[in-house]
């Protein structure tokens, strides 16, 4: 079957938005670099298929948490890239008027609860919206993106075994791109696929191709019925592969140039643009200006980051809290 | 007045909030069937049925990280941690999660939950169940942190916590459960950030919160019969605090003394003494004295545990330190 039985429409806006998302990536390292940019950032270069496959299985009413690397995650959901260049920029257009930055970015109207500054902090966060649907008896799913590395830490089990054993509509992404910081995870997990864990709480596991954005689309839309239908959570593992350092500027002495060369090959956006030329679902020039257009994006937003205003002073001290935040702060 | 005891009282505000409010829920270890440890939500399972009365497994990091998710999505989950020494092995949640999301996300997120959890000594339950860590909430901005120290407080600020759009965190005194108050039948609620006096006195001011004030209340009895008229400041939440109170009673009684069941060493009594002297120095008479526990692990055996924290006698002798 191939790619053709998504058809043109569908193959074009996982291009349009991978393309997006790498170009929004490459140019906020690039401005990190030149030093327009305070604090770090996280990029998620090579990791775009498994972001975008999994939100374009969601529906709109659908929730997300995010990671530290959670650019991409957010612009896939429907997230604004001016807003969250802005916010980058520490200016208070920004998502968060430049109170969180790269890694507190939020836009609840496009059911993006969240990235998250500690690792692994957002499963139990997506497992308690998947709650909040339970208790409220909605239909949406929550779909919590974290990394190989949350999936060493206690909060993952204690929520997926919370969400097993409650049947919550839960959707437990692991995109798996080989490194916790400098850590590759066949060096402190023993067991071949991070997916095969599911056994222990008795749901489904699933290891995908995280580079193959319908691969992704496939396993995540089966795993959105199903919870859906009230048949409880699943735990999916998408293999990829972190392309730039932990962050920007990270030497990366820890890669090989072996393993370096060898995902390389398997970018998922030449890949991505190879399949649909080789389908004819389009033609050359129709992705070229697909890029065009995500480029001149990322240019206005960068314009809009630039020139919008920091926050004010008197910033510092607004809401911390939403009732008596003056009387609170004080003292 | 009919009088109840703390427990009663603040199951009573559990249960009339989850009535009032169908977005309130409650999870914890042995909440639902077995009606929690100190039976406070006995029957609730049955009346408000298993999702909103949740029996957690023994995943503190994880139900309190659940419970952060939920409200943000807008329910208003009520925590209970057994005691308050197991937030430690929560603390991310509650202090990198809960109290920072509404900040980081510039004001586009409420969490609107409360973590009730019980702390204090004198029941002889040792190192690891027996301390008193408001301090460790207070240092942290985004959480307002309540204590209160009698059962009408205690139901009052209890509804108050659980109608608040912020973490709240609430510290209940394990040795108040048993002890009986005057409750009103009627509905009322006590503000946050307002503190009682619960004793006037012209001549020094007992400044305190949870089970320590029924020990201040003592000692100004005993006090008085010496001549001494001791005024008993009720703090009753700790963040954000009732400064106006405190300013108004060091100015009448020009000495301090503050007691607080927590260890000394960077103590909430530690912050509220350097507030007086930043605050109000010139009106002060004697420098402020703090009466705490000592900065020891609290221990098992009663002769130990019983010096461990300040009862009434401490409380008498840091009155007369300040008053001679």
């Amino acid at each position: 079957m191939g790619i053709k039985q998504y058809g043109k429409e569908m193959a074009l806006e996982c291009y349009q938005k991978m393309s997006k998302i790498r170009q929004f990536e490459l140019k906020a390292a690039e401005l990190f670099m030149q030093g327009e940019m305070a604090g770090n950032i996280h990029t998620c270069v090579g990791q775009e298929a498994s972001a975008v496959g999994a939100c374009m299985a969601l529906q709109k009413t659908d929730f997300i948490t995010a990671t530290h690397r959670g650019h991409g995650q957010c612009l896939a959901k429907g997230g604004k890239a001016d807003l969250m260049m802005a916010e980058l920029f520490g200016r208070v257009t920004g998502y968060c008027k430049g109170k969180g930055g790269s890694m507190h970015i939020v836009d609840i109207g496009v059911g993006m609860l969240g990235a998250n500054g500690i690792v692994g902090a957002g499963i139990p966060i997506a497992a308690g919206s998947a709650l909040a649907s339970k208790i409220q008896k909605t239909d949406e799913v929550t779909l919590v993106f974290f990394g190989d590395a949350a999936s060493n830490q206690g909060t993952f089990h204690e929520a997926i075994n919370m969400a097993s054993a409650w049947n919550l509509p839960c959707i437990f992404l692991c995109e798996n791109n080989q490194y916790g910081v400098s850590v590759c995870i066949d060096r402190v997990c023993n067991v071949e696929n991070i997916a095969d864990r599911a056994c222990a709480y008795n749901i489904p596991g699933k290891v995908v191709d995280g580079n193959d954005v319908f691969a992704v689309y496939e396993v995540v839309k089966e795993a959105a019925e199903r919870a859906r239908k009230g048949d409880g959570p699943t735990l999916i593992e998408a293999k990829t592969f972190r392309q730039r350092g932990h962050y920007e500027g990270d030497p990366q002495m820890y890669k090989t140039p072996e393993e370096i060369e060898e995902w390389n090959k398997r970018d998922p956006l030449p890949r991505i643009r190879t399949e649909i030329l080789k389908a004819r679902l389009a033609k050359k020039s129709e992705l070229d200006s697909i890029d065009a257009l995500a480029s001149k994006e990322i240019e206005e937003a960068v314009e809009f980051a630039k020139n919008s205003p920091y926050p004010e002073v008197q910033d510092l001290t607004t809401e911390v809290y939403a009732v008596d935040n003056e009387r609170s702060v004080i003292r | 007045m009919r009088s109840i005891s703390y427990s009663k009282a603040l199951s009573e505000a559990l249960h009339e909030e989850m009535i009032r409010d169908e977005s309130v829920f409650i999870l914890g270890e042995d909440m639902g069937l077995m009606g929690s440890v100190f039976g406070l939500t006995k029957g609730f399972m049955t009346e408000f049925g298993a999702q909103r009365v949740i029996d957690t497994p023994i995943s503190e990091s994880g139900f309190t990280g659940m419970a952060v998710g939920a409200a943000i999505r807008g329910l208003r989950p009520v925590v209970e941690l057994m005691y308050v020494d197991f937030a430690t092995v929560c603390m991310d949640p509650i202090a990198n999660q809960a109290a920072k999301m509404r900040y980081m996300t510039g004001g586009q997120i409420n969490v609107p939950m409360v973590i009730r959890a019980p702390g204090g000594a004198g029941r002889r339950n040792a190192g690891q169940h027996s301390q008193s860590l408001e301090s460790l909430f207070t240092h942290i901005p985004g959480l307002k942190v309540m204590a209160p120290g009698t059962p009408y407080d205690a139901k009052g600020m209890l509804k108050t916590a659980i109608r608040d759009d912020d973490p709240v965190i609430f510290i209940e005194h394990k040795i108040l459960y048993a002890q009986k108050g005057e409750v009103p039948e009627e509905e009322y609620t006590i503000p946050m950030g307002k503190a009682d006096l619960k004793r006037p006195g012209k001549d020094v001011t007992i400044i305190t919160y949870s089970r320590e004030v029924l020990f201040a209340l003592e000692a100004a009895r005993e006090l008085e019969k010496e001549g001494i008229d001791a005024e008993v400041l009720d703090l009753r939440t700790l963040v954000p605090l009732d400064w106006e109170a405190i300013e108004t009673s060091v100015k009448k009684t020009h000495r301090v003394v503050v007691v607080s069941e927590a260890v000394k060493r960077n103590g909430f009594a530690s912050e509220i003494s350097a507030q007086i002297m930043e605050g109000v120095f010139d009106y002060l008479d004697a420098p402020v004295k703090r009466v705490a526990a000592k900065n020891v692990v609290p221990p098992f055996s009663p002769p130990l545990e019983d010096c461990f924290f300040p009862g009434v006698k401490d409380i008498i002798e840091g009155v007369k330190e300040v008053i001679k």
